[in-house]
């Protein structure tokens, strides 16, 4: 009798140890252990002396990394529209009952997503190529001059933000066709028998409708978007320095560049991490926000 | 060995890219010990290709003693690899071969490394004497038993230089160009005859042209930053801007694809080549262009671009033994024998007399006697001292600056500024 209150009271806590236990491991202790360095001048092999905030104020002056921060958000913005546009239009396009063979094309645009994201940094860094790339042929089948795709920045940011698009498109697509399909089918119905036609139908009741669910995906594009790396990593020929003069160096590689590659800025490298977390804190907080207001 | 065998740096990088979000696993620490402090196994941690494999068999069966060989392609996976074993004494190595672009960066923690001087016989006499001063730290312990050495030729394309009526034959195509200036009016004909640049970017001449000049190149005696007044940097910088203004150069950044595919494609016709950069031109060239390329002299005078050293971590566990592996490793007949293997360049005096060295021939190049050639021109080489963080400097602020001036991005005086502020956050250590 005991012994089942004791199991009663403690072993929920056993169930659910696993998940706290591996966040601890793998979430926390990193988290924490990054915050202790990044007040320190930490060295990968050598000396590590306290030194406050110091790196948190270097940072804020730091040129390289604002224009990172500059960089991450821009190729955010010039990748995740387009995407949203294209992910809305396909899924408005899944969604209609008239399409023929609609699970294999449902499977179909979700493929990019199960690719490895390397994999496809290294076709589309070769598709960009300046000198036989076959993206720079075929402009020049239509009389545009080759591009140096990765000398400017607009070039860059459009090279790298077809890799992320590619690879996101579909599985927003899939998100997005969730949330149609959870509209109640007699709002159309009502809506066709007074005359509004696909467009009107699309405009004046999918859209609003889907509001929460198209939220939803802009927060997860918000974070894998701020995250950037390994893309504008292989389109730069794997050096952090994102290309001659920074054009494409995203946060991520900032903070790889500063906390990995160079042994003794480790600590600097950690800060820079805790400012990312911090964007992505607020970002997320705003995003929140604006989905409580519109869901209601 | 030589820097970066970066042939497929491409997937290198992806794999690192992958990786380096997940949690690395080290190799395990098992080289056990039996009863008399003998050890049963030493493990020799390297990158690219030693040409260690045959040495270490006879090694093996001198001394009873096993030895694993842990490979790493590339040096820009070698080096996270080697700083985390040392930062968590996890799956550390008993001799580790550092390059010379991060030796200098391993010397500023010397403690990491035991001193080979107690523990090995005073080879200080055997070696190229500016390299063997390399293999000591600060605090005047020897943490390196020399390896190779680069040197530096020019690798060129004969039949590209016939098709521009230019000479073919490697003594009239050094002949063509004994200083910089001379390199850069070759340049201008071979623009002026095929349209195409002859040279495959401006930073391999500038890398070229500081280790000719040697001296302080991004350091002085006492580690301070002296980017932006060295002789070698002036020299390197006002020559490279005189190349790309002449418009000598295919603009190909070098180890970027266009570069790789610019080998096969005759994109250029000549780069500079260390010994150790035969293998990567002929692997991007491939079995097609086999005796297309040739090795000829480099303008103005010897130079070197590469080059290892073995050392023996602090932390390890056989570190008298592992020294002796070292010790053997890089004498006189372990360097002809590795050459011949692999490649790699000998640094003691008495491999560079060899006679098999001497007369080996490359039948990839053109039979070019690469013995003779690179042999010839070691000992000619001025000692450079590279600072802590010469490699990042180097990658990190000169080249960025100097493609950013080759590709019309940023005026000669904005790259300059570019390269000495990047200089003084990259070379901080």
């Amino acid at each position: 009798m005991r012994r089942a209150r004791w199991d009663l009271k403690y072993s929920p806590y056993l169930y659910i140890a696993p998940f706290f236990v591996l966040f601890g491991i793998f979430g926390l202790y990193p988290m924490a252990k990054t915050a202790w360095m990044s007040l320190h001048d930490w060295d990968m092999i050598g000396e590590h002396t306290f030194i406050g905030f110091d790196n948190y104020t270097a940072l804020f002056q730091d040129e390289y990394f604002w224009n990172a921060t500059v960089n991450t958000l821009g190729m955010f913005v010039v990748a995740t529209v387009p995407q949203l546009v294209l992910a809305l239009f396909l899924a408005n396009l899944l969604n209609r009952t008239t399409l023929r063979a609609r699970t294999l094309f449902r499977m179909a645009i979700f493929v990019p997503n199960i690719t490895s994201v390397a994999a496809v940094a290294i076709v589309f860094a070769m598709l960009f190529q300046r000198d036989f790339g076959v993206v720079n042929w075929l402009l020049g089948l239509v009389g545009v001059n080759p591009v140096d795709w990765d000398a400017q920045r607009w070039s860059s940011w459009t090279a790298i933000a077809f890799m992320v698009d590619w690879r996101w498109t579909g599985y927003n697509a899939l998100i997005l066709l969730a949330g149609m399909q959870a509209i109640p089918k007699d709002l159309y119905e009502a809506a066709a028998l007074d005359g509004a036609n696909q467009w009107r139908q699309f405009w004046r009741i999918t859209l609003p409708m889907l509001t929460p669910t198209f939220m939803f995906v802009v927060v997860l594009s918000t974070i894998g978007g701020l995250q950037l790396f390994t893309e504008p990593l292989v389109f730069g020929n794997g050096n952090m320095r994102g290309g001659t003069q920074r054009e494409f160096q995203t946060l991520a590689m900032y903070m790889y560049e500063k906390g990995i590659n160079s042994l003794n800025t480790a600590g600097y490298g950690a800060a820079i991490a805790w400012a990312l977390f911090l964007m992505i804190g607020i970002i997320a907080v705003v995003n929140f926000a604006l989905v409580r207001r519109t869901v209601k | 060995m030589s820097v970066i065998r970066r042939r497929t740096r491409l997937i290198a990088v992806a794999a690192a890219a992958v990786t380096a979000l997940g949690v690395a696993a080290c190799g395990s620490d098992d080289s056990g010990t039996t009863a008399g402090g003998k050890p049963d196994k030493l493990v020799v941690e390297t990158f690219g290709e030693f040409g260690y494999d045959e040495l270490v068999k006879q090694y093996e069966k001198d001394t009873g003693i096993k030895v694993e060989l842990r490979k790493t392609a590339q040096l820009n996976e070698y080096r996270p690899k080697i700083v985390r074993s040392l930062a968590t004494g996890k799956g550390i190595a008993d001799v580790v071969a550092l390059e010379e672009g991060i030796l200098n960066e391993f010397k500023t923690n010397p403690a990491n490394w035991a001193d080979l001087t107690p523990l090995v016989a005073d080879h200080s006499t055997e070696y190229l004497p500016w390299k063997w001063e390399l293999g000591k730290a600060g605090d005047g312990r020897l943490i390196g038993l020399p390896t190779d050495v680069g040197s530096l030729a020019v690798c060129y394309r004969s039949d590209l230089f016939a098709a521009a009526n230019l000479p073919t034959n490697r003594d009239e195509v050094t002949a063509l160009w004994p200083d910089w200036d001379a390199f850069i009016e070759t340049g201008k004909k071979y623009r002026a005859a095929t349209g195409k640049g002859m040279l495959d970017s401006v930073t391999t001449a500038a890398s070229a042209i500081t280790f000719q000049v040697g001296g302080d190149i991004f350091y002085d005696a006492e580690d301070n930053i002296v980017a932006d007044k060295s002789q070698a940097v002036k020299q390197a910088w006002d020559t490279s801007l005189k190349m790309v203004d002449a418009n000598i150069t295919a603009k190909t950044a070098t180890w970027s694809p266009e570069w790789s595919a610019g080998f096969k494609q005759g994109t250029f016709a000549a780069t500079f080549c260390p010994s150790w950069m035969l293998g990567i031109v002929e692997g991007n060239s491939g079995p097609e262009n086999k005796g297309k390329w040739d090795v000829a002299g480099v303008p103005g005078g010897a130079g070197n671009w590469g080059g290892s050293w073995l050392a023996v971590p602090e932390r390890g566990q056989h570190k008298a033994e592992a020294a002796k592996l070292a010790e053997y490793l890089t004498n006189a007949s372990s360097q002809v024998a590795a050459f011949k293997l692999k490649g790699p360049l000998p640094t003691n005096l008495e491999a560079l007399k060899n006679p098999d060295f001497q007369a080996y021939t490359n039948p990839y190049f053109t039979d070019a006697p690469t013995g003779k050639i690179f042999g010839g021109s070691v000992e000619a080489i001025k000692p450079v001292r590279l600072g802590p963080k010469h490699q990042a400097v180097k990658e990190q602020a000169m080249e960025p600056a100097l493609r950013a001036y080759e590709g019309g991005e940023a005026t000669a005086a904005a790259a300059w500024e570019q390269f000495i502020k990047d200089a003084a956050t990259q070379g901080a250590f």
